[in-house]
């Protein structure tokens, strides 16, 4: 979350296009819903859900909420409300509302991780309902982690942060306690729980990415995005601040690239701090945009020196950055020299946030977060293409902008609402992800057309109060293993299940079910593969019958092969002539229902020669 | 180091102690894992009870903080009305649009700052001055507007990276292409002052660490920064015989 400067904009009724740069879909229309008028609560809030269950709730844990920090119990008053009062005053939080905001996430080994500003939580969740085994305190905010094995990697950017986990004496510019980095936890014990490492960098960390050697197993990377001031240089010496022309040294205009050696993680050291945003042509290292508007109607853009997330698909060789004025693509085949090969700029975006790639990657939705996380930026008169997600494909190793999606019901003022962190949810034949949008809760795109994406389904609460901002709600919403997990800033983690629909079958929700991941880094992603499953055909099946002018005969002839498949019934024959079929029928066809088609085709075609 | 404001604080953290023991002995029965704090890099992990944990959370804001917040608001306040000044004194287009997107900016962050002082119940204007007649001093005054000041007026700001009384007055005395420089010369150095403020809080003992202040404050020097860059590319641009090089903050 950055609290950014505002600027209080009329709504940009025109728009100045950058030509092919920019994505140009038709702006989105918000319509209000059973979203936009819920009761306030911390923990009765009313709540609406579209085709999805909330399946539990868990509240922090001892040491995790303060009420302190959200607000003073409130006075109440049984008074008639005509009668004269003398004035009340109004009741504040003690204590900054961030102090114990619950943050990312990460899945291991059937155990879930909440970061938190003051350390992190993890849950056994291999019997559905969360259960706690290990709290560790560690102030120093924001608490992104990430988790390889053993080994639980932290972000902390705060001036309070101490090597120590302490927060006693923190002061001065220039502290040699201070701890401003990637800690990192050994944590093979669950009842000692270790701090093993600490790497320091110049401008702390905001997140961080982990990056698999592509040779070397016992090699990992972590990719640091860094978004705060620098550090002196007395207090580190690799650091110094200022504009590249003036200071080549600059530690603004760059990532961190940490080497962590798994026999030896405590020797974890930065090996790299590439130029990554350096012009292409004249390698000026201040090479992309560089802050403001670029027409009166346009977003107040901010200065492209530093990325705010990186989401890597190693498998494909690339990175997705979110680097604060761009949306940049990495080449990291070499994941020590990430080397930028597209870029994008758009008049709407204010600050590119996160990025998440589809599985095939060829398309990244990346996030807005205009206003910080702390604003209220949902409401009916915002405009819809602002603080949304940017959809963009990959074509020919270039970027390109194609539509906006924003959370398509408005929110009320008092309800801090923008784009925030989600992950695919691995149904086959479509890209669905699921997404946090803080208090404006979480919803559910489907990108398969990057350039018409909609709502699948969506849960969320009322306002934690009714008149007031409190700052709440979602900060992640993650697809680990066959549920939802949403990491809310005040009120705990939630665990919600998909609900079949019209837009979502009970097939292509258990496709989605069944593709399980023993680690789950959502910056670091892996591709899903799917089995041949009665499940797996059903969702193709089901898709193809959505389609418009689909062939009835052929989609009912599939439906009877997958219930006699279920059955335990192979028909050889009966399959690979409707493999045949599927194949003619996938030649006419285009776009996503061709490659469903194909898909099918392919599995009864397996099923016949098994 | 303590925190200036106390808000009642060692009161209240008993009785909040006393709140949290409540809880704990009621999910002792649930076994709730222990919370671990860990050592330094190889120290050794130490457990902590729930108060503690709290305890380490809560950051609170020092008497630096507020004043930072209230002489930013003021110094930002300049800033809004040499833009002012800009729509019918300066001459260069892309200039005024510059100014304008300055003055939205300024306006917006001076929101943030009150709504932190607000929500803090902290008064907004620094204790004996408010910010209106305060920005007044700066140049907006009529004696130095219509040049029948009695006294000559003052080159030093009432507040240091603020622009001087006098500077405020040859800016309201200048126009077209003149006016133009003086802006921004002006505007550098104001906004440079603004990010000596920034260096001046962070170096202050256990100043800046409420999380909300310490992001604003990276977003002021962003911002900041990046508009100077705008600035003294503009200058050398539009006047290219005039001094770019920025004038140092006056203080």
């Amino acid at each position: 979350m950055i609290v950014r400067t505002l600027l209080l904009s009329s709504v940009a009724a025109m728009s100045v296009m950058l030509g092919a740069a920019s994505a140009s879909a038709q702006t989105q229309i918000l319509v209000p819903d059973a979203r936009s008028t819920l009761s306030a609560g911390l923990h009765d809030a009313g709540q609406a859900a579209s085709n999805l269950t909330l399946e539990y709730s868990v509240a922090p844990p001892p040491g995790f909420f303060d009420p302190e920090a959200l607000f003073a119990p409130t006075p109440r008053s049984d008074d008639d409300e005509d009668a004269p009062r003398p004035p009340q005053p109004e009741v504040k939080p003690k204590f900054t509302p961030l102090a114990l905001a619950n943050s990312d996430m990460a899945m291991s080994d059937g155990r879930l991780f909440v970061g938190n500003f003051n350390g992190f939580n993890a849950y056994d969740v291999t019997q559905g309902e969360p259960k706690l085994v290990m709290s560790v305190v560690c102030p120093g905010g924001q608490g992104d982690l990430s988790v390889h094995g053993d080994l639980l990697f932290m972000s902390v950017e705060q001036n309070r942060g101490r090597l120590d986990c302490g927060v006693a004496g923190a002061e001065g510019d220039v502290n040699a306690e201070r701890f401003r980095g990637i800690r990192i936890f050994d944590i093979s014990d669950l009842n000692n729980p270790r701090q093993i490492a600490a790497v320091q960098t110049c401008r702390g960390s905001h997140t961080h990415t982990q990056v698999p050697d592509s040779t070397d197993p016992k090699v990992l990377y972590l990719y640091n995005s860094a978004t705060s001031g620098v550090r002196k240089t007395d207090e580190l010496g690799i650091c110094s601040e200022g504009e590249p022309d003036a200071n080549p040294e600059t530690a603004l205009y760059s990532i961190d690239v940490i080497k962590v050696p798994l026999d030896r993680p405590q020797d974890a050291a930065i090996v790299n701090r590439p130029r990554i945003f350096a012009d292409a042509a004249t390698g000026r290292v201040a090479g992309l945009w560089q802050g403001g508007r670029i027409g009166v109607a346009a977003q107040n853009t901010a200065q492209t020196n530093h990325c705010h997330d990186i989401t890597v698909y190693p498998e494909r060789g690339l990175a997705a950055g979110a680097c604060s004025g761009n949306g940049i693509l990495l080449d990291i085949s070499d994941p020590q020299n990430p080397t930028r090969i597209s870029e994008l700029f758009d008049p709407d975006m204010a600050y590119w946030h996160s990025a998440t790639f589809d599985n095939a990657g060829d398309k990244i939705v990346f996030t807005d977060e205009w206003g910080g996380g702390t604003q209220a930026r949902c409401r009916a008169e915002d405009p819809a293409n602002w603080g949304a997600n940017l959809i963009a494909t990959i074509e020919n190793r270039q970027l390109r902008g194609k539509s906006f999606y924003k959370l398509p019901a408005p929110q009320t003022a008092a309800e801090n609402c923008v784009a925030h962190n989600g992950t695919l949810i691995p149904v086959p034949g479509r890209d669905l992800m699921v997404q946090a949008w803080y208090q404006g809760g979480m919803s559910i795109v489907d990108f398969t057309d990057p350039s018409k994406p909609f709502e699948v389904a969506s849960f969320d609460r009322g306002p934690i109060e009714a008149d007031r901002m409190v700052v709440g709600g979602y900060w992640s919403a993650y697809w680990f293993n066959g549920r939802i997990y949403g990491s809310e800033i005040a009120r705990g983690v939630d665990v919600l299940r998909l609900a079949p629909s019209d837009l979502l079958s009970a097939a292509e929700i258990a496709a989605a079910e069944s593709a399980i991941h023993d680690e789950i880094n959502p910056q670091t992603q892996t591709e899903y593969k799917f089995a041949d499953t009665p499940d797996v055909a059903g969702a193709y099946a089901d898709q193809i019958a959505r389609a418009t002018g689909h062939d009835a005969a052929l989609t009912a002839r599939v439906q009877a092969e997958i219930a006699k498949w279920r059955a335990g019934t192979v028909d050889r024959r009966a399959s690979q002539s409707l493999a045949t079929a599927l194949t003619t029928a996938a030649d006419k066809a285009t776009g996503a229902d061709a490659n469903r088609l194909k898909a099918l085709a392919g599995i009864f075609g397996r099923l016949s020669a098994a | 180091m303590v925190p200036a404001i106390e808000w009642g604080v060692e009161s209240l953290h008993c009785v909040i102690g006393l709140m949290i023991s409540g809880l704990i002995a009621t999910s002792a029965t649930q076994q709730t894992p222990p919370i671990f704090q860990p050592g330094a890099p190889g120290a050794a992990t130490r457990m902590i009870t729930a108060a503690e944990a709290l305890e380490l959370s809560r950051t609170g804001f020092t008497e630096g903080d507020v004043r930072f917040m209230q002489h930013m608001i003021v110094h930002h306040a300049q800033a809004v009305e040499m833009v002012a000044l800009l729509k019918d004194k300066g001459s260069d287009p892309t200039v005024k649009r510059l100014g304008e997107r300055i003055a939205q900016g300024q306006e917006a962050e001076m929101l943030i700052m009150e709504s932190w002082l607000a929500s803090r119940e902290q008064p907004v204007a620094m204790a004996g001055m408010d910010a209106a007649s305060h920005a007044g001093h700066g140049g907006m005054d009529h004696s130095a507007h219509a040049g029948m000041s009695a006294q000559p007026l003052s080159e030093t700001p009432i507040m240091s990276g603020m622009l001087s009384p006098a500077q405020m007055a040859r800016l309201v005395a200048a126009s077209g292409a003149e006016f133009d420089r003086l802006f921004l010369e002006g505007m550098i150095q104001h906004h440079l002052g603004a990010l000596e403020m920034v260096d001046t809080l962070q170096a202050e003992p256990d100043a800046a660490e409420d999380p909300i202040i310490s992001d604003f404050l990276s977003s002021v020097v962003a911002d900041q920064n990046s508009e100077i860059l705008r600035m003294q590319s503009l200058l050398s641009d539009l006047l290219p015989d005039a001094q770019t090089s920025p004038p140092t903050p006056a203080n």
